[in-house]
């Protein structure tokens, strides 16, 4: 069944600051495989200049609002999320997230089309620290196979 | 933190050589949990099939995360990478049992922009197809 495009163009704001933390900063280093010590030891991270662990950079998917920044527990999106593989994702970013940040994410779902029998959804994302410091900003597309149904 | 490459020592054409990353199911379950990813494509083989995909998946973010790791650790310093992007251009598929998928990934120095930053091409293969397109990461060095 087709999504719902009256979606498109609303904005999902992450309800409660997300708190970047050392543990899942480590624990998803680990999941990555991927032994930095800026990643692991408080004090490596200290000794090259930053205040805390630093955060791998694909991390910033964790603090996204929802799943990949959409609500896809919301039926009226109708969005079957088994369905879905990931495009497209970019990220940039003016600093690196470092542990004890407080992210307020503001992901935008800017995009519907077809292509095919797929649909391509497209969507923006923002972070912000809740002192209101622009972190990073980034993009995602994700592709909902088989969605838009046969062609007419 | 500065990285350990200056901009004036990096060369158009240099070549960060060939590192091979083994994916198990096992890891997949690993970063799922991590990563709050919990999609059954990547975890469940009948999902996977009924989604018609040729089996369980790896999530494209941690085929994201894995290859740029040819670049922060050339560099020594994550924090040097101020933008990062890949098309997700064929699916890497993590088979049940001991033998891992096996992720190759190369970057070469494509150029080097003002304000210190330079671009390198990354490539990321697994069983001959290419897993990621245009996956391209900017670092700023001093």
């Amino acid at each position: 069944m087709p999504l719902n495009q009256d979606f498109v163009g609303r904005s999902f704001v992450s309800p409660v600051p997300y708190q970047v933390g050392r543990e899942h900063i480590r624990q998803f280093a680990r999941a990555i495989g991927d032994d930095n010590p800026l990643y692991h030891d408080v004090e490596a991270a200290k000794a090259a200049g930053y205040p805390d662990l630093v955060a791998p950079p694909t991390f910033l998917i964790v603090a996204n609002p929802g799943t990949l920044g959409l609500p896809t527990d919301d039926p009226a999106l109708g969005l079957d999320y088994s369905l879905v593989v990931h495009g497209e994702q970019r990220f940039s970013l003016l600093r690196p997230l470092v542990a004890g940040d407080e992210l307020v994410t503001t992901s935008t779902l800017t995009n519907i089309r077809t292509v095919g029998t797929n649909e391509v959804l497209v969507t923006t994302y923002r972070y912000d620290t809740t002192s209101g410091e622009e972190i990073a900003v980034g993009t995602c597309t994700l592709v909902s196979r088989g969605s838009a149904g046969p062609r007419e | 933190m500065t990285a350990t490459i200056a901009y004036d020592d990096v060369e158009v054409g240099t070549e960060l050589p060939e590192r091979l990353f083994p994916l198990r199911r096992v890891d997949l379950v690993r970063y799922a949990g991590a990563s709050t990813d919990f999609n059954p494509i990547h975890w469940n083989e009948r999902a996977a099939v009924e989604a018609g995909l040729p089996g369980v998946i790896a999530h494209g973010m941690l085929t994201m995360a894995t290859a740029v790791r040819l670049v922060t650790d050339w560099l020594g310093d994550p924090g040097a990478l101020v933008e990062y992007g890949v098309k997700f251009s064929a699916p890497v598929v993590v088979p049940d049992g001991d033998e891992p998928a096996v992720v190759s990934v190369r970057g070469t120095v494509q150029k080097k922009l003002e304000d210190n930053q330079v671009v390198v091409n990354l490539t990321a293969r697994c069983q001959g197809a290419k897993v990621l397109m245009a996956a391209r990461a900017t670092v700023r060095l001093p």
